[in-house]
């Protein structure tokens, strides 16, 4: 049992979400790809907008697949905790004390994440438009992570590299220029 | 039914409602997704911006072998006649929309599948995080005709 108490190293992990790919393939011919969840759950919430339209209980398995997510993050995180902090590179952890942030507790910073943060307005911004981002350029380029990155580049499809070239450019800018910039003014 | 821009992948207006029985396998992967996000520390801020900085293998490791992986699978599933569906035509929207994507992905640090994780861990901000992302889709839907695809 220890086992899944313990974080797992990429050569574990990594295999393993690359079989989801088969795995749901052979499930019912379902493309791995989580973000059409977001859709779905538009339409399910009764939107008349085009994209909305269509009839997303047949889409059911792409929403029991992330309510599954849910539950296995609450087993992982909340029955099988892990309580020491993340082997981070030390050159990371001293730029994010430098940027205020400490990681010593939790897979994400409690200065950003934690019911305190959110109750100041800018945190809570912070977190909306960031997540806002997150769904709109999601379902502009028609995936996600796991539907271009990993899905995509798995079946050799040029427009997922496109993306997954987007997805990066975009981190890339976000993690240099901007977070900096917006830690700076949630402080 | 025909969308004006269709979307990435396309969906099967022709496919009947499941019965929730048949969801269920389905709901135990996701449960095995869900575990191994916070395991593998995918779904932790640091390891995003960690990643970013290119002062860790572990992201880049976990995507390499599991598109490895998903590659090898897909070639063996091929010869049963299994495959997937080729992407929507396009340059636009997988750069842009991309790069949206990625700024976001930088700021917040998860991507969706990690934000259902973090929610199911109880991380609070995973639920404005969640939020965001919903009003995001929401709005994509709204200015789809006059985005470039």
């Amino acid at each position: 049992m220890e086992v899944f108490g313990q974080p797992w190293p990429w050569y574990v992990a990594g295999p393993l979400i690359g079989l989801f790919v088969p795995l749901l393939l052979v499930l019912g011919n379902r493309r791995f790809g989580i973000s059409s969840s977001l859709r779905h759950l538009c339409a399910a919430m009764g939107s008349r907008l085009p994209l909305f339209r269509y009839n997303w209980r047949a889409e059911g398995w792409n929403l029991a697949f992330v309510l599954g997510i849910v539950g296995g993050g609450f087993v992982a995180g909340v029955l099988l905790p892990h309580p020491a902090p993340l082997e981070l590179n030390p050159q990371t952890a001293a730029a994010l004390r430098q940027m205020g942030l400490s990681p010593e507790d939790g897979l994400v910073p409690r200065e950003l994440f934690s019911w305190q943060a959110l109750l100041n307005w800018k945190g809570f911004v912070f977190l909306l438009l960031g997540g806002f981002m997150v769904g709109f350029g999601a379902r502009w380029a028609g995936g996600c992570t796991s539907g271009h990155a990993i899905s995509g580049l798995s079946a050799l499809q040029p427009p997922s590299l496109l993306a997954t070239l987007g997805f990066f450019a975009g981190g890339l800018l976000a993690a240099h220029l901007i977070l900096p910039w917006a830690l700076q003014a949630l402080r | 039914m025909a969308l004006p821009i269709p979307d990435e992948f396309p969906l099967e207006d022709s496919q009947p409602t499941p019965s929730a029985l048949s969801l269920i396998p389905y709901f135990v992967a996701g449960g095995f997704f869900g575990f191994l996000a916070i395991r593998s520390e995918i779904a932790s801020w640091y390891r995003i911006y960690e990643m970013f900085r290119f002062e860790s293998f572990h992201m880049y490791g976990i995507i390499g072998s599991a598109v490895l992986t998903g590659a090898l699978c897909l070639r063996l599933l091929r010869r049963w006649g299994l495959e997937m569906r080729p992407s929507e035509p396009g340059r636009y929207r997988y750069l842009l929309g991309g790069l949206v994507f990625g700024l976001g992905w930088g700021l917040v640090g998860a991507c969706p599948g990690p934000i259902y994780a973090l929610l199911g861990s109880g991380v609070a901000g995973a639920g404005v995080v969640f939020l965001g992302a919903l009003l995001g889709t929401y709005a994509y839907g709204w200015l789809q005709r006059r985005l470039p695809h």
